[in-house]
């Protein structure tokens, strides 16, 4: 059986006026079912290009993106709304809800879009926001909420369509440490019920709840391997706690 | 993603932001109501002008003869050869001799009561018809007899109802009274029913003039009033060889011109109005496109959550229609309450009997319109919207 996510050689280059950036440089791996993985790395290391990849909002310059055996990159821009509504779930850093919309409206935009109708929509609606504990808020508005309850529901917005893959984009970044760690406790839950996690991120201490690290470095993967080995958080041969200005631009 | 869903978002984006829709569709709700205001007042004025033409005949053509000189002249029978030449046009033909006679029922006299010599054709050619008695007969035209038919205020007034039989004196000559028309005008003094209809052959030799000077003739059909009116005027032109020895009037036609030059100032009037549809339409243009920009981020995440391009463009296009249809719905409200309005200014104030009336088809039309210009003016910015890149619209702060 085909992995789940397979990036074969995956290159993406901008051309910004004359120069011509890199972004993802040959990069491959390969992500299974029920794995939670975090994808780690500086800003500009090419992490957001990878999770724009693997979220099918952008497609390679080179190599092939195979998502669940299929290949993304022949797809046009109709069939990846499709594939983006039924295999991903995104959670993103500002939350992204929509402000005009109650929670459970919120929650309900990825099935409407999948043509469920309105009673099956409402009602797999509010079982994902009791999975996420907010069955009493279901007609508050998102601006109603804390911040760790409103990634709460985007969380609960990710999953409502049983996606193949949930994707979160520093998660807990908008959080304080205690609503975040809250938030990767859920996303753990998710991993234990068969859910496969992909959690890009900035921070290794957040990364450290994944079980597999991928590292990445000037667009290229520098450390692929369980999260116990204490070289998945060297950076650049050097260990990342000694790095002056952690989290700060890379070169 | 259904339409009613999509209806529901835009309706709910529509109320989120009540003051701005409400702007935006000021100006449909403008255009909509002066064209059909305009287009009312049109469809009034022409139904005030076909109304008063046709209470005098809309298929009757009148000819007035001057004569040329005192020897040319045309007789009653060279009028009647020439309906008779031309059946295809023409039908029925009646001379019309006015007298200004004294008459006195009595010891009263009327000043009031108009007193015509016209042939036995000519109630069928006024459609009048006869209550009681008769009409008048083509032995009394020939004989010259001194029988008249009268009107009903008349009848009413100087014979308590039983004119028929009765008599009264014309310029001293005694008449009777054959019959009695039915009522046509209220029975008021001075109207048409306020008259007396004597043989035009009598009303000739009273009044000593030999030659009738006016006719009134029918045409067959309507349509081809202007082809009985040209037949009249060649056979007019081979016995006076002189086009200002005569006058003949087509009353279809001086309609028919009428009616064109009131189209023609409607068009010309509901086109200027019409042009603040357009300027409505750019105004919901503006405002979509300012709205596409602020709903950057949500198409963004709507796009992540799985949105195809054609369920965002739909939703900003049938957005746009919504606003631009409640505007064309207000306008046709606002329409309505100014033709009320007008039509009351116009019967109150300016005494003429003119109904502003917006028509259906220009009630439907109107609709249609605003609905077509929120789509026509909506796509644009439907279009930007639907190719927003994702990646790009979320990170839009």
């Amino acid at each position: 059986m085909a992995s789940l996510i397979e990036f074969r050689e995956v290159s993406k280059i901008y051309h910004m006026g004359d120069s011509v950036v890199i972004a993802a440089n040959k990069i491959s791996m390969r992500i299974e079912r029920g794995e939670f993985v975090a994808i780690v790395g500086q800003s500009g290391s090419g992490k957001s290009t990878c999770m724009n990849i693997i979220g099918c909002l952008d497609v390679p310059t080179e190599g092939q993106y195979l998502l669940d055996g299929q290949d993304v990159g022949g797809m046009n821009k109709n069939k990846l709304a499709e594939i983006r509504n039924r295999m991903l779930g995104f959670i993103f850093q500002q939350y992204n809800l929509l402000p005009k919309l109650n929670l459970l409206e919120n929650v309900e935009v990825p099935l409407m879009y999948a043509g469920l109708g309105a009673h099956e929509r409402k009602e797999r609606a509010a079982e994902a926001l009791a999975r996420v504990g907010l069955s009493d808020k279901l007609k508050n508005r998102p601006n109603q909420l804390s911040g760790g309850q409103q990634q709460r529901v985007s969380i609960a917005r990710a999953l409502v369509g049983n996606p193949s893959v949930i994707l979160a984009d520093e998660p807990t970044g908008a959080l304080d440490s205690h609503t975040g760690r809250e938030v990767l406790g859920i996303l753990q839950d998710l991993n234990r019920q068969g859910n496969t996690v992909v959690l890009i991120t900035h921070d290794n201490s957040i990364a450290a709840t994944a079980h597999r690290i991928i590292r990445l470095e000037d667009g290229c993967v520098v450390y692929d391997g369980p999260s116990t080995d204490p070289r998945a958080f060297v950076h650049a041969g050097i260990p990342v706690a000694q790095v002056p200005g952690e989290g700060g631009a890379a070169t | 993603m259904k339409l009613w869903e999509s209806l529901k978002m835009a309706f709910s984006n529509i109320w989120s932001s009540k003051m701005r829709s409400f702007l935006t569709m000021l100006g449909i709700i403008i255009g909509i109501a002066a064209v059909m205001v305009i287009v009312g007042l049109g469809n009034g004025m022409e139904n005030y002008m076909t109304e008063s033409f046709e209470s005098l005949g809309i298929n009757t053509l009148t000819v007035s003869i001057r004569g040329r000189g005192s020897s040319r002249t045309v007789t009653a029978d060279q009028m009647y050869q020439i309906v008779a030449d031309n059946p295809e046009y023409l039908d029925l033909i009646s001379p019309t001799v006015s007298m200004n006679t004294s008459v006195k029922f009595g010891s009263e006299t009327s000043t009031t009561t108009s007193v015509t010599g016209v042939s036995e054709d000519y109630l069928k050619i006024k459609d009048y018809s006869v209550t009681t008695g008769r009409g008048l007969e083509y032995v009394d035209i020939y004989n010259r007899k001194k029988v008249c038919v009268i009107g009903s205020y008349v009848n009413e007034t100087y014979f308590s109802g039983n004119g028929v039989g009765q008599t009264f004196k014309l310029g001293g000559n005694q008449f009777t009274v054959v019959g009695v028309l039915q009522e046509k005008a209220d029975s008021e003094e001075s109207s048409t029913d306020d008259a007396i209809y004597i043989p035009y052959t009598t009303a000739s030799r009273l009044s000593y003039t030999g030659f009738m000077s006016s006719y009134t003739i029918t045409v067959k059909d309507v349509d081809t009033a202007d082809k009985g009116k040209t037949a009249v005027e060649d056979a007019l032109y081979k016995i006076f060889a002189d086009e200002d020895a005569y006058t003949v009037t087509s009353m279809a036609e001086m309609l028919d011109t009428m009616t064109k030059m009131v189209n023609v100032v409607i068009t010309i009037l509901a086109a200027i109005a019409a042009i603040s549809l357009v300027v409505g339409g750019i105004g919901i243009m503006n405002i979509m496109l300012v709205s596409v920009s602020e709903r950057t981020r949500e198409i963004g995440i709507r796009k992540a959550l799985g949105a195809k391009e054609r369920w965002i463009k739909s939703q900003f296009v049938i957005e746009a229609a919504v606003t631009s249809m409640l505007g064309g719905i207000l306008g046709i409200a606002v329409g309505y309450g100014l033709s009320s309005i007008a039509t009351i200014i116009a019967t109150n104030m300016l005494s003429v009997d003119i109904t502003v009336a917006p028509s259906a088809n220009s009630v439907l039309m109107a609709f249609g319109i605003s609905a077509g210009i929120g789509v026509l003016f909506g796509y644009l910015p439907a279009k930007k919207a639907a190719q927003l890149n994702p990646i790009d619209a979320l990170r839009y702060e």
